[in-house]
């Protein structure tokens, strides 16, 4: 018996969003990243559990960290993977992303992991194709394998997200980690605070289950956990900030801010960071940081998404 | 020719106030009588006899904001397709958009619509011109010699002006003319790239929202512009409470302002988005619940004078994409009348109220023949089944595009027989 059945089936087809996911759903996924964590610290760090199986990720944004992320997990599982950068390839001029996604289906992948600009381009592409979709990230929307992989990060450290308070700082406008890490969190039942200046916050943020400060002393004030928001550059020029010095005083993370949290909270970034931003290079590279360890933590968690909506069980029962 | 006559109809006429069972005669394209009085007067030699047992006869209704693919886009909506979904959906007139490619600011371009509406179309067409050149928002049309050419109207279409100044003089020249200035308001500024209603269903789907501040604002500048100029002004596409509002307190004002609200607005709201459903891409976007509640009181109490299906034709290029990538806009026309029966049916707006926002008020907003059944009036009529129930299926859409809000709503109210100028042009 392979490890992978001794898991409960994972009831879902794809992986679009938290959304949806109920508390036992999101530990379950916990719980298969927690064993192939193990995998990826042996020497010998090749699985057979999708042999056979192909993954194609098709990224129309550029992110070296997710793709390779995505693309490492395929192989460790023994799957075939494929990597479509849609931004630097003839794909992106002119056919639309169904076109894309009809083609693509058409060669019968088992799995396509997609990344887009736009929110909702997941949920399109997963009515049209036959196989499994991960959501790797679509516009605003959702980042569900970035918060799931946060999530397993503060429950090696912490044994358990009830009742922590996490502060999720910065860019929450624009943010689909913050939007995956508001839904997973309140599942798991974890306080979860949004800390940044008004004008990127969305609409009715106080309705969205989380509690806005403005403020990151009162924000940060005995949390156990601090994640950082990037801030991309163009909205720092005016549009939504005044500037990157102004930010970082009222909003960056810096020694004297991260003081307000308990002493021993664990301090998150999804990355890529823009030191002297949204975080001082002390603070990122200071004892409190598991930003490491997110990453490698991305590797385990997207193992577990992809063995999970793979499952042979699924095939031999029917449609799950 | 041959005349008509419908026999034992529900005939509601708000040109004249008139609900009550009796005929309807046609000969030679004009009413003759319309009422129960006419059941006493004889059928004109060899006319056809319709006994409607009852069925409903309103004046056929009058589309004031329609987009058609013609010229430039035919493969989405020619000016003969949309005609056909407007004779099945009871509408005997529409007004047609200028937003095509090229843009109808030229009084060739009318003459063109005019003549291809001749000789394609079973409906009555009326071009509504651009009220600036290219609807660049610059400077202004020929209204003098487009409207003598036969536009009827003067609106940027789906462009709002940015410029205050070009729609104080587009609305202070048409004064001269007579000519009702259309406009939507919709700042581009404030909506900077939103794709729905603002607010929590927005935040959830990480979409960018739009405030309904981005109506409002560009709305009371216009109904200020209005009251300063005293020209006509019409303002096409409402969709929020406090919108309404402000019209209502501009015609309290004697400003010669007017207000019309989409269909949509009246029946759907911004949870029907759901899970980025692009056809519920709307401009101005489907609001909250209480906005639309403020719409159906607005059109009750006549804040808001007509109704309009925005028909606007999208095909699978435009909408089979990411919902922000995705064009706006909604097909109507064949679905507008028995949507708006729901309002009538639960009760909230009469019959003869709706029928006046569908038709007579329209007719006389744009002046336009039709939107009544006063004889001498053209035999612009439908005969409608008021209860029949049916379900709105894409396959059975006469439109080019399947770009409805409507697929698979159970909606009461079929059109039966849609008449222009006494010659059936539908007939179920």
């Amino acid at each position: 018996m392979s490890p992978a059945t001794t898991f409960p089936l994972f009831p879902h087809r794809h992986l679009l969003g938290i959304q949806g996911l109920s508390a036992a759903d999101i530990e379950l996924l916990l719980d298969r990243a927690d064993a192939a964590v193990a995998i990826s610290r042996q020497p010998e760090k090749k699985t057979a559990n999708l042999r056979g199986r192909t993954q194609i990720n098709l990224f129309y944004e550029a992110s070296t960290r997710t793709q390779s992320s995505f693309e490492l997990a395929g192989k460790r599982l023994g799957a075939d993977v494929m990597n479509m950068s849609v931004g630097s390839s003839s794909v992106k001029k002119g056919e639309t992303l169904i076109d894309t996604a009809m083609t693509l289906n058409a060669m019968r992948p088992d799995i396509l992991v997609i990344r887009h600009a736009s929110a909702g381009a997941a949920a399109l592409l997963a009515q049209k194709v036959g196989c499994s979709v991960v959501n790797a990230g679509d516009g605003a929307h959702e980042h569900p394998t970035q918060a799931l992989l946060d999530a397993l990060t503060i429950r090696r450290a912490r044994g358990a997200l009830g009742k922590l308070t996490v502060a999720i700082c910065g860019d929450v406008l624009h943010s689909r980690v913050a939007r995956s890490n508001i839904v997973l969190l309140n599942a798991l039942g974890a306080r979860v605070r949004v800390v940044g200046p008004s004008t990127l916050m969305p609409a009715g943020i106080e309705r969205m289950g989380v509690q806005p400060f403005t403020s990151m002393t009162e924000g940060l004030k005995d949390a156990d956990v601090v994640m950082m928001l990037r801030l991309q550059r163009e909205r720092m020029a005016g549009a939504f900030v005044p500037s990157i010095r102004e930010y970082f005083r009222y909003y960056g993370l810096d020694a004297e801010k991260l003081k307000a949290a308990k002493e021993d909270a664990l301090v998150m970034h999804p990355g890529p960071m823009n030191r002297g931003v949204e975080i001082a290079s002390e603070i990122a590279d200071g004892p409190q940081s598991v930003i490491e360890e997110q990453v490698e933590m991305g590797v385990a968690v997207r193992m577990a998404v992809m063995e999970a909506l793979l499952d042979p069980r699924r095939n031999a029962g029917g449609e799950a | 020719m041959t005349a008509t006559v419908f026999t034992n109809a529900r005939i509601v006429d708000p040109s004249r106030g008139l609900d009550e069972t009796g005929a309807v005669i046609v000969a030679k394209g004009k009413i003759e009588a319309a009422g129960a009085a006419a059941h006493n007067q004889g059928a004109p030699e060899g006319a056809e006899v319709i006994d409607c047992a009852g069925k409903l006869i309103v004046p056929g209704l009058i589309d004031s904001r329609v987009f058609v693919g013609e010229p430039g886009a035919e493969h989405r909506e020619t000016i003969a397709s949309a005609s056909h979904a407007a004779a099945a959906g009871g509408v005997t007139s529409v007004i047609m958009m200028p937003d095509t490619h090229p843009v109808i600011d030229d009084p060739a371009l009318v003459e063109f619509v005019l003549r291809t509406a001749r000789e394609t179309a079973i409906v009555n067409i009326h071009p509504a011109a651009a009220v600036t050149k290219g609807l660049a928002g610059q400077e202004m049309t020929e209204f003098g010699l487009l409207r003598q050419s036969g536009a009827v109207a003067f609106t940027d279409g789906r462009n709002t002006i940015a410029n205050p100044l070009v729609v104080r003089r587009a609305l202070t020249y048409a004064r001269d003319f007579g000519a009702v200035v259309a406009l939507e308001t919709q700042d581009a500024d404030l909506t900077c790239g939103g794709v729905m209603n603002e607010g929590l269903y927005a935040s959830w789907l990480g979409l960018p929202g739009i405030a309904a501040e981005a109506e409002i604002i560009p709305l009371e500048r216009d109904l200020r512009l209005a009251r300063l100029t005293g020209g006509a002004y019409h303002a096409a596409k409402l969709s929020t409470a406090v919108s309404a509002e402000a019209v209502a307190r501009a015609k309290a004002d004697s400003a010669k302002v007017t207000a019309g609200v989409s269909i949509n607005h009246l029946a759907l709201n911004e949870i029907d988005v759901g899970e980025y459903r692009t056809f519920f891409r709307l401009s101005p976007p489907l609001r909250a619940e209480e906005d639309r509640l403020a719409m159906v009181e607005a059109l009750r109490s006549g804040a808001i004078d007509i109704v309009s299906s925005s028909h606007d034709p999208q095909d699978v290029d435009t909408k089979r994409l990411p919902f922000a990538d995705a064009a706006t806009g909604a097909i109507g026309l064949e679905t507008l009348l028995a949507v708006a029966l729901r309002l009538h049916h639960n009760g909230d707006v009469p019959l003869m109220r709706l029928i006046d926002a569908l038709s007579t008020a329209p007719a006389r907003l744009f002046g336009l023949p039709g939107g009544t059944l006063a004889p001498g009036a053209p035999a612009d009529l439908s005969l409608v089944d008021l209860d029949y129930p049916w379900v709105v299926r894409e396959a059975d859409i006469r439109s080019r595009s399947k770009n409805t809000c409507f697929e698979g709503a159970r909606l009461q109210g079929k059109v039966l027989q849609t008449m222009v100028a006494g010659r059936t042009v539908f007939r179920a």
